[in-house]
């Protein structure tokens, strides 16, 4: 009972956390903000909605004793650690392809990277 | 040699992670998953070990820095990005953005202490790494809120973009 509770509360705080991600997307104006939206708010919201699942892996295993509940363990938990070197590693890529193809940040207050290095 | 063992142990452990729960043996194993997971990790172990341990200074050999890697990615990494989200989050909500590119001197002297800066720079609150100056190994980075006054400044360190923890030093004692 108290398991179902803290797995809808986990897969809550989880897509509140991609909503944003999507609102911010839309709202924000220029490609590298929006990358700030899109990879920050999506690796909370994607760690608290793998939460949810090994919550409930770790319930039925405890429940049935069956092996494959740990196989689902582990691999979200094995996925959750791909995800935050990939989320970081991918936004990265994006922004530096951006950068090169001659994209200026929107609004932006300086910009060293358009300064000759010192 | 060692090279080769310590990789091939770390995919070992890697394939039980991947496979745990196949059947009864030690309790969660089945003899051919550990049969099949010492050869694929001999074979992986061979290929790979110029890449896992870098030759000259074989700084995956030493247990310590494993340690420390797995303390810095629960401890101060983790509690960075979740005030990441929370900043981000504020953001979207109230669309308070002051946007920024500013050069972040990184300090480090190898490949993999600028890529674990860089990649911890990109999680955490308002910054994502843009560039590189690969002379120099200083960072371009993308603030999403400059604070006031940075933008006159010529470089920043490393510790001023880490809100709480000295995550440049952590990587340091890690990666150098």
């Amino acid at each position: 009972m108290i398991l179902n509770l803290l797995i809808g509360a986990a897969i809550a705080i989880g897509l509140f956390f991609n909503a944003l991600g999507v609102f911010g997307i839309l709202r924000f104006p220029d490609v590298y903000t929006r990358l700030h939206a899109d990879t920050k708010a999506t690796t909370f919201g994607s760690i608290f909605t793998s939460l949810a699942v090994a919550l409930y892996a770790l319930g039925r295993l405890f429940e049935t004793a069956d092996g494959q509940y740990a196989t689902l363990l582990l691999h979200t938990l094995v996925a959750v650690v791909v995800l935050a070197i990939t989320n970081a590693t991918g936004a990265h890529a994006i922004a530096r392809a951006a950068r090169r193809r001659g994209h200026s940040p929107a609004q932006a207050v300086v910009d060293k990277l358009e300064e000759p290095a010192p | 040699m060692a090279s080769f063992i310590a990789t091939g142990c770390f995919s070992f452990v890697v394939y039980l992670l991947l496979t745990a729960g196949s059947g009864r043996l030690l309790g969660l194993w089945s003899g051919a998953d550990l049969l099949a997971g010492v050869m694929i990790a001999a074979v992986v172990g061979w290929v790979a070990r110029g890449f896992f341990c870098d030759p000259r200074r074989r700084a995956a050999l030493q247990p310590m820095r494993w340690v420390r890697a797995i303390g810095y990615a629960c401890g101060p990494f983790f509690l960075e990005m979740a005030k990441a989200n929370v900043d981000v989050a504020y953001r979207v909500i109230t669309g308070r953005i002051r946007p920024g590119i500013v050069r972040v001197r990184s300090g480090m002297q190898t490949d993999l202490g600028v890529l674990m800066l860089a990649n911890s720079i990109t999680l955490t609150p308002g910054t994502l790494t843009v560039g590189i100056d690969e002379d120099t190994n200083d960072l371009f980075v993308h603030m999403i809120n400059v604070p006031e006054g940075i933008e006159t400044r010529e470089s920043l360190e490393a510790r001023e973009v880490f809100s709480t923890f000295d995550c440049p030093s952590w990587i340091r004692r890690i990666a150098e």
